[in-house]
């Protein structure tokens, strides 16, 4: 259970850019990979215990949940991956180990008040 | 003015982490000295495993090691019988180690003086993959013992990994270890990634995995030792 450690990286990371532009958060836009080993329920949770008695109590965290995509060398193109256990091209059953997208932890966005 | 105004900022929440684990990786480089972290689930065997290596390797080489533990010095104790530098990093409740925690783990030791620095994380199959400690090799370890599914029950720490080892491999008759199912397994959530069987108790296989080790390290190193 890493998830409260990241949520207090992310208020802190937030708080920072709001007291810079001396505004309220809203909203934090956050994207995560399914390969982050960061679980979301978790993470929300996390976030609320982690933002409160800061300036961004009450805020929102918005969790876009990114899928694992790989890239398949015989057919030269990116894929989905149709399980995270199993690394393949979901078209020709190439394995392959070229992760394209899905370990992202990234704050996107913020939400100010106007 | 009642819409809300959208500012990109587009960070890594561990930059502060990633930074770290970047400058320690200079530091390694620049003291000649290869690094290999350890992560597995409790009780597969990381300690003895670790033990053997320091010991095993110690004629040829100059090694050390770090030890994450939750909130005994028992591991670093039972390190120590190889005559190697340990050092224990207690996490306290934490289930991970993170760049800062080496970093200050290493304060004062003449990295130079080293040719393999090993880490061992605290056990846990979840947590460690989320961050980067600036190693230059990850070993995941299972043993016999857990069975030959948990690749495919923690994939995310297969793939922050280099190389999987198979521990305590004496025991695998008696548990009536699937080798083939478990390698397949390996294959399906990281193709094409290099596995050692062996066992730390016997001896076997300790061998591969030391030309292995020695491939990884030269390879990192060209002109360094022959």
């Amino acid at each position: 259970m890493h998830e409260l450690s990241i949520a207090m990286s992310i208020v802190e990371m937030a708080q920072e850019e709001a007291a810079q532009r001396g505004c309220q958060i809203e909203a934090v836009h956050l994207k995560l990979g399914a390969l982050s080993g960061v679980v979301k329920d978790a993470l929300l949770s996390s976030y609320e215990i982690a933002s409160s008695d800061t300036p961004l109590m009450g805020s929102r965290l918005i969790i876009e949940e990114i899928p694992v995509v790989v890239f398949c060398r015989t057919c030269q193109a990116e894929r989905p991956l149709s399980s995270i256990q199993l690394f393949c091209c979901d078209k020709c059953g190439t394995p392959t180990a070229e992760i394209v997208r899905g370990k992202e932890l990234e704050v996107v966005a913020l939400e100010m008040a106007s | 003015m009642s819409e809300p105004r959208m500012i990109e900022v587009r960070q890594n929440v561990l930059k502060h982490n990633d930074t770290i684990a970047r400058s320690l990786r200079h530091r390694f480089r620049d003291a000649g000295v290869f690094v290999v972290s350890l992560v597995s689930s409790p009780g597969s065997g990381k300690t003895a495993f670790l033990e053997r290596t320091l010991t095993m390797l110690q004629p040829q080489y100059r090694v050390a090691a770090l030890v994450g533990d939750l909130a005994t010095d028992n591991d670093a104790e039972r390190l120590a019988r190889s005559q190697a530098p340990v050092r224990q990093i207690t996490t306290g409740t934490l289930c991970h180690l993170e760049a800062a925690m080496v970093e200050k783990a290493l304060d004062g030791w003449n990295l130079a003086e080293l040719d393999f620095l090993f880490v061992e994380n605290v056990g846990n199959l979840v947590c460690p993959s989320s961050y980067d400690l600036g190693e230059d090799l990850r070993l995941v370890l299972i043993s016999v013992t857990e069975g030959e599914d948990k690749p495919l029950k923690y994939p995310t720490i297969f793939n922050s990994a280099d190389v999987a080892i198979v521990t305590k491999i004496d025991l695998a008759s008696a548990v009536e270890f699937d080798w083939q199912a478990a390698h397949a397994n390996i294959q399906a959530v990281r193709p094409g990634m290099p596995v050692y069987r062996l066992s730390a108790k016997s001896g076997e296989g300790m061998q591969e995995y030391f030309r292995y080790l020695a491939g990884c390290m030269a390879e990192c190193y060209p002109r360094a030792g022959t």
